[in-house]
């Protein structure tokens, strides 16, 4: 190994108490995380939590105020240079050229980032994403899926160390979603960490970790196991008629901290294990509605985050 | 309830949600207030088609009460102001190429002489007749001036020489532009205009474009550097800017007759030097505005005064000491006198220099500028 590398150790990324303000308002709040090489690593919260942000901040697009961290071994406050060699990042909105075709789109990429075999290199990029028999489409009349295909082949074509994705999946449907993803695991194979922002659950769930991000500050971190069992809630689920009716009382009832339809059933939620039982007692009686205790979603448990953070910081 | 094909209250929505973007665009709307009373102030004052006080040089080895009479009555005409005594006939005809004077008095070492002998001499005026407005009254004046320039020195016994015809000929030659056609000094002057409108407005909307599609995002974060991103962005507006040129001058040659009696080659040179003076000013609005909208506007904030403060409507000299100070910032006003120069009186490259460093030294502020502005993050 060149001894001009950066050591080369398990964490891809680690920051320490990064924070960054706009117009006096604390975006990002000491936020400190670590991703280790291989993984795919989950961002999640609510809109304006700071996760868009945290992403311009580890591939040098925004300087932070505060805090220090490295991504790729790279410091990401004087190296943004390097960083930017070998990070992809796909941005939330499409910014390839829309008057530009795939194939022009993709040789652009590869002549700033001076690739070598420039034409092989487009060639192959095209084959394996089978956008072959749209390379001379125009961008600009691609569906969301085709450009969101485009968009990960173009931040892919340098062939980086580590994805940085701002919401890729935002308004594609269900079939695209599955293979980006699909797509996301094979190149975590081949070693590539993969850092990725959603709002999806289906998507948190195929995240090897997670960090769950509210004003600015991370409330939650782990396999979507450990934030399952961390976050302590207990479900119950029910079916049955006159749902409408059972939830307009439901959440008038202590210790129901959650109550969310979903289809023909609900789902009720809280932290306190025993009082929910009990609050939930004089329903289980009625004949009309069948309960069944059961496991609590992704859903629930940020959702909950989300209401108990409010809490911390409004 | 049938559907009117005109509602009030619909139309109204409309334009009360127009006026509501209107008033959160600031730049927009202090533009469209300030753009009129700027402009009034600023033209209304500074713009003058009857010229006064135009720089003259003297060439004369006869000082005799006559000739100083002579200059005197020149000068109380408000058209001529005696700034420069050269002295010899190559450096009057040099201060007139540059273009430092607007006229040169020559006056012949027996002219007392010949005057006193009731020889009516003649006086030569040499007159920078590039613009042929800039001097169209002045040379009017000329011709009461000689009757009554001497009329006070010809008094007692040389009276007699006080009568017509008169005592000396003033005679005018029209350098450059002997018929005053206007065409000589419209069309080179077009094309710096041309080029200001084009190449200022098409990279103005460049970076802004960029930012307002989201593209910047992505070639941020890519390892383009600044100057990469400008000069790229400058670059193929010169190729056009080269071929608006070429148009221009072969219309100039073909439909206009206007001579070009200077080498093309300097010609093409500076006009290189004045697209580049261009894009950078319209790359540095654009990593200055927020919008393309506002990058257009910056654009014709500058275009305007260019046109109208760089002596191509209307006569540099014409125009108050404030105004002319603003008008040599204007890269177009050392333009015109460049591509004039070459074109009509045949400068090359010395006369020409003395017009070319400013319009360096205006790239290189306004590029530092620009590459300050420009945002290598999206902080």
């Amino acid at each position: 190994m060149c001894l001009t590398m950066p050591v080369q150790n398990k964490n891809v990324i680690e920051v320490e108490k990064l924070s960054k303000s706009f117009a006096g308002k604390r975006v990002v709040n000491e936020l400190s995380m670590t991703v280790a090489r291989g993984e795919i690593f989950g961002f999640l919260g609510p809109n304006g939590s700071g996760k868009t942000t945290s992403i311009r901040m580890l591939c040098g697009l925004l300087t932070p105020d505060s805090g220090r961290g490295s991504c790729l071994g790279y410091d990401i406050l004087t190296e943004s240079g390097e960083i930017k060699q070998h990070v992809g990042y796909m941005t939330q909105r499409f910014s390839f050229y829309e008057e530009l075709s795939i194939r022009e789109n993709l040789e652009f990429i590869a002549r700033i980032y001076q690739m070598p075999d420039r034409r092989r290199l487009v060639d192959a990029t095209i084959e394996r994403l089978g956008l072959g028999h749209r390379q001379q489409q125009l961008a600009g009349s691609l569906s969301g899926g085709w450009k969101q295909r485009m968009a990960l082949a173009a931040c892919m074509l340098h062939q980086p160390k580590l994805l940085l994705l701002d919401e890729p999946t935002a308004g594609v449907d269900p079939k695209a979603r599955r293979d980006f993803w699909d797509e996301i695991h094979r190149l975590t194979a081949t070693g590539i960490t993969v850092l990725v922002s959603t709002h999806y659950m289906d998507e948190a769930e195929r995240c090897h970790r997670l960090a769950y991000l509210a004003y600015g500050a991370i409330l939650a971190q782990g396999t979507p196991d450990e934030l399952l069992a961390a976050s302590g809630i207990t479900t119950w689920t029910v079916e049955g008629q006159d749902l409408f009716e059972l939830t307009e009382a439901l959440r008038k009832a202590p210790a129901v901290e959650q109550v969310v339809p979903f289809g023909g059933a609900l789902h009720i939620s809280g932290t306190d294990a025993g009082r929910l039982a009990h609050s939930l007692a004089p329903f289980f009686e009625q004949p009309r509605w069948r309960w069944q205790p059961s496991k609590p979603s992704l859903e629930d448990v940020f959702i909950h985050l989300m209401n108990h953070g409010q809490d911390n910081y409004s | 309830m049938t559907l009117k094909p005109i509602s009030l209250e619909r139309l109204s929505a409309v334009v009360w949600k127009e006026f509501i973007q209107l008033r959160r665009d600031r730049l927009t709307f202090a533009m469209m207030i300030g753009i009129p009373l700027i402009q009034l102030t600023l033209f209304g004052f500074a713009i003058n088609s009857d010229p006064k006080h135009l720089p003259t040089a003297l060439y004369s080895n006869d000082h005799s009460a006559f000739t100083r009479s002579l200059i005197k009555s020149l000068e109380n005409s408000g058209y001529f102001v005696l700034t420069e005594t050269p002295a010899t006939e190559a450096e009057a005809q040099r201060l007139l190429a540059l273009g430092e004077v607007q006229f040169v008095l020559s006056i012949p070492v027996d002219f007392t002489r010949r005057l006193l002998r009731g020889e009516h001499p003649s006086v030569l005026l040499e007159a920078d007749a590039t613009d042929p407005v800039a001097i169209g009254n002045a040379v009017m004046a000329l011709n009461e001036l000689t009757k009554s320039a001497l009329r006070y020195d010809l008094k007692g016994s040389l009276g007699y020489l006080n009568s017509s015809p008169a005592p000396f000929e003033l005679r005018v030659h029209k350098r450059y532009n002997p018929e005053g056609v206007t065409q000589y000094n419209i069309v080179p002057g077009l094309m710096g205009v041309v080029l200001t409108m084009t190449m200022m407005m098409m990279t103005g909307l460049a970076i802004t474009r960029e930012h307002e599609r989201g593209t910047m995002e992505n070639l941020l974060a890519t390892p383009l550097r600044p100057l990469e991103v400008m000069l790229g962005k400058i670059l193929p507006y010169v190729a056009i800017g080269y071929v608006q040129v070429a148009v221009i001058l072969l219309m100039a040659w073909l439909v206009f007759d206007v001579p070009i009696i200077g080498s093309l080659l300097l010609l093409l040179a500076c006009v290189l030097v004045f697209i580049v003076a261009n894009l950078v000013v319209g790359i540095t609005f654009s990593s200055i505005a927020r919008n393309q909208t506002q990058a257009m506007q910056m654009s014709f904030f500058f275009f305007l005064p260019s046109i109208l403060l760089s002596g191509f409507m209307f006569p540099f000299r014409g125009m108050p000491v404030w105004a002319q100070t603003l008008g040599e910032l204007l890269p177009l006003t050392h333009f015109l006198r460049m591509v004039r120069g070459i074109m009509l009186k045949g400068n090359g490259v010395g006369e020409t220099l003395p017009h070319l460093w400013p319009l360096l030294l205006f790239i290189a502020i306004v590029m530092i500028i620009g590459l300050k502005r420009y945002r290598r993050t999206l902080d």
